[in-house]
């Protein structure tokens, strides 16, 4: 371990949380384009991030120290998965302080913290937002795990990193498990990241909400935090993503050159994934609330299934 | 030849029938094909008997002393039913409950039907046998719904997809059998289906893979033999569909149904070297034995009545077989024999019955006894032979099936009494005040002609009395190549 | 990976075969239903002639013809125009609780794997490995049958139980002997057939295909 390592890790990090929101207006100026609207730079959500840092904070006069604090700690989970998820490199220190399954806990961390300061205030669409954000975690997490699953038993390891080496470097191939995995990680991601079919991130529709419920009483820093956490996530679910399906181009050694090499891999993933998002989102109409545990169900269906595939056909 | 024509015969009558079954002659027909179709079967048994067992159609057919007999009494009782479907028939189509078309698909599907089974009987191949038995059932699916009542197009829907789904099962069973089969006999050529390759190779079968193929192989063709608990469409199709086809479902198509099972069960038990098979058959027997004399008391319907009677009796049929040995074998096949006779008796007579009063609820058919004595004295007889009083060939059967049961498997003993005696006294009971009570209706003015009934009748009591040595000697041919115990 | 592409793509197929019978056991529409069948049948024809290319056996390629002309034109086909003669084009059906029926699902895909572990190791074909999936679309067809209550969906059901079998057949002994084949599928296009005359007989007693009214037949009537 040597410094050189470390400096890399937290610039590793760092870039990781700056770019997160630019991937969030790639997203959304692909949905704009899709949409036939005006699209908004992809700076916007840097900019909006900005105009909330200065304005006042606004907070109910019965609010506990938890809604406070719960804008930190979100957004710090949110750092350290980042800082776990191998996004550039493989070798790096972080990524192996954790396994998959922790980073799943990581995850659901940050939403027990995020659906009780929304309760805190006891408004009711608050509570209503955080119920609803339990609902789609709990059927979303058991989703989660069964892929990560999936690619342990191909790679025998639950450590994400060596998951994301084994099957960068076996053989080309076709796998049906794998692909069934895929498409139901495609589908947690959509749920947990409040998009369209689950949820709609630009709703102004309170009865629909979820993950906008659970920001309504936060202003300012605390809402600019969140809504930097919100976007984090989103790049920590793609970069899971890319760990498990396509592994190519991520650093395995951990030289700086190595590292700076796996930049424009990443962000060609990042722009392909960002569209294909936004193509998804489009093409697909909001669920009902209560047909969202339908849609979960389905992709838990499929990560079995790419489970089961995988134990019979051993593919 | 004979072969030739024992198939081709009532292949080439539906095809004609299909034509010109809407001629006021087309009954005359049906019963000219039935009878040469039983002719050709009685020269094929008289040359099994001079030649042994034979082999024809590059080893396709197969036809020994198991087979030929239920060939023979196929072709004959498909004959007395072609004989009493004339006369009823015709008082169906002047009532206008049917229609010159439906007539047509009657008479051609009835002789279509007939030759389904005697293929299936005859095949040598597994899966030939599959597809005849699948084909039975559709033929005789547009038949069930033939009156098109609501009542009997839900029974023929259930008797569809029952089976359907229950042939598939088979289907998948066959399959099974032939991937056992194929590593010994090679996948070249068809040789790896045909039952006498399996039955001179079948102690090398895996015995794993043929135990699960039994299991679905029961599951199958039993659904088709209406062992409880799979009989469900077995009594909707009995009472909803025209009599004369009630009659050959419960006499003939159940038999063959049975037969099937009982092939699979040679092959199966010789690989397996266990009685696992035979325990099998001897617990779905025993369910339906039981699960079918519950049932009779709550009927109302006369054909539902002796529909469930039926499950009943393969049920005896299916512990008989599943017993294996000699005595109870022979004693399973008697069974067949007269069961077959004795059910399409009854049904004949209940259908002229049930035509008479205009009705199938037992509490509306009163006092046959004054209204038509033949019909009533039919029925009675009929009622007396099924249920298995003294003379008659059922009682020899039940008898022998009963006693080799008491040294066999003496637990099952009380069962099948207690079973036998509720069926008695329900049946019994119902028919009794049908044939005697009192009515207010008038004689009919028309006896109706009832020899296909007596000659049934008459057959039972002769198997009950007397076997002739020939017969005897074929049933016991027959017993020794089913084997088992 | 060892597997030789043709294997893999093989295996993808089984695994896509096994994912539609899922939809068909959560699809509401009709329509849908008899496509995927399609679907599946095309699927099945396309492993059919992979096999018969890899194993060099003729009568495979028959039989993927057969399974072509049957189960992917003439009897969706069929289907099609029943649908349309008997005007449910729009019929959906309402479905019980697809999570749970899902669940179910994937409990009998497991079932189904363990039945078919001992007949897999037996096998020596190459496409052994996917006889437990044969085993589970029959399973599940079966399944599909048991949850609808329009007759159309469940006869769908059943020739998709059909497909699974045939399917089973080929990837344990590469397909049953041609004449068995040809006699099963002659009775399958009769099974349509006479369903046909049966769909509009209902039609015309209950102005419906809904199965629902097909249970006036119980033992206390």
């Amino acid at each position: 371990m040597n410094v050189t390592t470390w400096i890399l890790q937290v610039l590793e990090i760092l870039a990781a949380v700056a770019a997160a929101p630019l991937f969030l207006g790639w997203v959304n100026q692909c949905r704009a384009w899709l949409q036939n609207r005006n699209a908004p730079s992809v700076l916007q959500p840097y900019r909006n991030i900005r105009k909330l840092f200065h304005k006042e904070a606004v907070i109910a006069s019965n609010a506990s120290q938890l809604f406070r604090l719960a804008p930190y700690i979100v957004f710090g989970t949110m750092v350290t998965a980042a800082a776990v998820i191998p996004s550039l490199g493989t070798r790096l220190p972080f990524t192996r302080a954790a396994d998959a399954i922790a980073l799943v806990g990581l995850l659901a961390t940050a939403r027990v913290f995020l659906s009780l300061a929304a309760m805190d205030v006891g408004t009711a669409f608050g509570t209503l937002g955080a119920r609803r954000e339990m609902m789609v975690g709990f059927l979303a997490e058991p989703a989660l795990l069964m892929v990560i699953f999936v690619a342990s038993m191909i790679s025998a390891t639950t450590a994400l990193p060596d998951i994301s080496e084994r099957l960068a470097t076996q053989a080309l191939g076709l796998y049906p498990s794998l692909a069934f995995t895929a498409v139901a990680f495609t589908m947690v991601l959509l749920a947990e990241n409040a998009r369209i079919p689950v949820d709609n991130p630009s709703t102004h529709l309170e009865l629909t909400m979820i993950h906008e419920a659970l920001l309504l009483e936060y202003s300012a820093r605390h809402l600019a935090l969140m809504e930097w956490a919100s976007a984090l996530k989103l790049f920590n679910y793609a970069c899971i993503g890319f760990a498990l399906f396509v592994p190519w181009g991520a650093a395995m050694q951990q030289t700086p050159l190595a590292l700076l090499a796996a930049i424009p891999a990443l962000a060609l993933k990042l722009l392909i994934a960002g569209a294909g998002l936004a193509f998804i989102e489009t093409v697909s109409a909001k669920l009902r609330v209560f047909r969202a545990p339908e849609f979960l169900a389905t992709a838990f269906l499929f990560a079995v299934l790419g489970l089961l595939v995988h134990l019979l056909l051993g593919a | 030849m004979e072969f030739i024509a024992l198939i081709g015969l009532p292949l080439v009558g539906a095809l004609i029938l299909a034509v010109i079954g809407e001629n006021r002659r087309a009954p005359e027909i049906n019963v000219a094909f039935s009878l040469t179709t039983f002719l050709a079967a009685c020269a094929l048994t008289a040359r099994v008997i001079a030649e042994g067992n034979l082999l024809l159609i590059h080893k396709q057919i197969f036809i020994d002393a198991f087979n030929v007999f239920l060939v023979t009494l196929t072709a004959f009782v498909g004959l007395t039913t072609s004989l009493f479907s004339r006369p009823y028939m015709r008082v169906e189509s002047e009532h206008r409950r049917i229609r010159p078309a439906q007539l047509r698909l009657y008479h051609s599907m009835y002789q279509l039907f007939m030759a389904t089974m005697l293929i299936a009987l005859t095949s040598n191949n597994m899966g030939l046998m599959w597809v005849a038995m699948e084909a039975a059932t559709l033929s005789t699916v547009l038949l069930v719904t033939l009156y098109r009542t609501p009542a009997s197009l839900e029974a023929g829907w259930k008797y569809f997809v029952l089976c359907g789904v229950g042939i598939a099962q088979a289907l998948f069973g066959t399959i099974l059998l032939y991937f056992a089969a194929e590593k010994i006999l090679g996948a070249e050529g068809v040789s790896a289906l045909l039952w006498t390759d399996l039955n001179s190779v079948k102690t090398q079968l895996e015995p794993a893979v043929l135990g699960l193929a039994f299991v679905f192989l029961l599951v199958g063709y039993g659904t088709k033999v209406g062992l409880a608990p799979l009989h469900n469409w077995l009594p909707d199709a009995h009472a909803e569909g025209p009599t004369p086809i009630s009659a050959v479902l419960s006499g003939l198509l159940l038999n063959v149904a049975l037969y099937a099972v009982i092939r699979c069960k040679v092959l199966v038990e010789g690989s397996l070297q266990s009685d696992l098979p035979g325990r099998m058959l001897m617990g779905f027997g025993l369910l339906s034995v039981v699960l079918a004399a519950l049932f009779l008391w709550r009927q109302k319907d006369i054909k539902r009545l002796f529909a469930y009677s039926s499950i009943e009796h393969m049920g005896i049929m299916t512990f008989a077989f599943g017993m294996g040995g000699q005595v109870a074998n022979f004693a399973a096949l008697l069974h067949m024999t007269v069961h077959s006779l004795t059910k399409s008796a009854i049904f004949f007579a209940v259908g002229h019955a049930a035509q008479k009063a205009g009705s199938q609820l037992m509490d509306d058919i009163r006092g046959l006894i004054t209204l038509s004595p033949t019909v009533g004295w039919g029925l009675l007889l009929g009622t007396v032979a099924i249920l298995g009083i003294p003379p008659f060939g059922v009682f020899a059967s039940e008898f022998l099936i009963l006693t080799t049961a008491m040294r066999e498997q003496p637990w099952a003993t009380p069962i099948l009494l207690f079973a036998l005696g509720i069926a008695f006294a329900a049946i019994f009971g119902r028919v009794q005040p049908m044939v005697f009570g009192e009515t207010t209706a008038k004689r009919l003015p028309h006896p109706p002609a009832l020899i296909p009934v007596f000659t049934h009748l008459a057959l039972v009591l002769m198997l009950g009395v007397f076997i002739p040595p020939s017969l005897a000697e074929w049933y016991r041919t027959a017993a020794q190549l089913i084997g088992g115990q | 990976m060892s597997l030789p592409l043709d294997l893999q793509i093989l295996n993808s197929l089984a695994a896509l075969l096994l994912l539609v019978s899922f939809a068909m056991l959560s699809q509401r529409r009709i329509v849908t239903l008899v496509n995927l069948l399609a679907f599946q049948g095309a699927l099945l024809c396309a492993a059919t002639l992979l096999l018969a290319w890899r194993t060099g056996a003729n009568h495979l390629y028959v039989s993927a013809g057969l399974t072509l002309a049957l189960k992917v034109i003439v009897l969706p086909w069929l289907l099609h125009r029943l649908i349309r003669r008997l005007d449910v084009y729009w019929d959906t059906e309402p479905l019980l609780n697809v999570a749970g029926t899902m669940l179910i699902g994937l409990l009998i895909v497991v079932f189904s794997f363990g039945l078919a572990q001992p007949i897999s190791e037996l096998a020596s074909t190459a496409t052994r490995s996917s006889i437990g999936i044969a085993v589970a679309v029959v399973l599940l067809a079966f399944f599909t049958m048991i949850t609808r209550r329009k007759a159309t969906s469940q006869v769908v059901g059943f020739l998709s139980m059909e497909n699974g079998l045939f399917f089973g057949a080929m990837s344990a002994t590469y397909g049953m002997p041609m004449i068995v084949e040809f006699g099963v599928a002659l009775d399958v296009l009769v099974a349509m057939l006479v369903l046909g005359v049966f769909f509009f007989q209902i039609r015309e007693q209950f102005d419906s295909l809904d199965l629902q009214h097909l249970e006036a037949l119980k033992e206390d009537r």
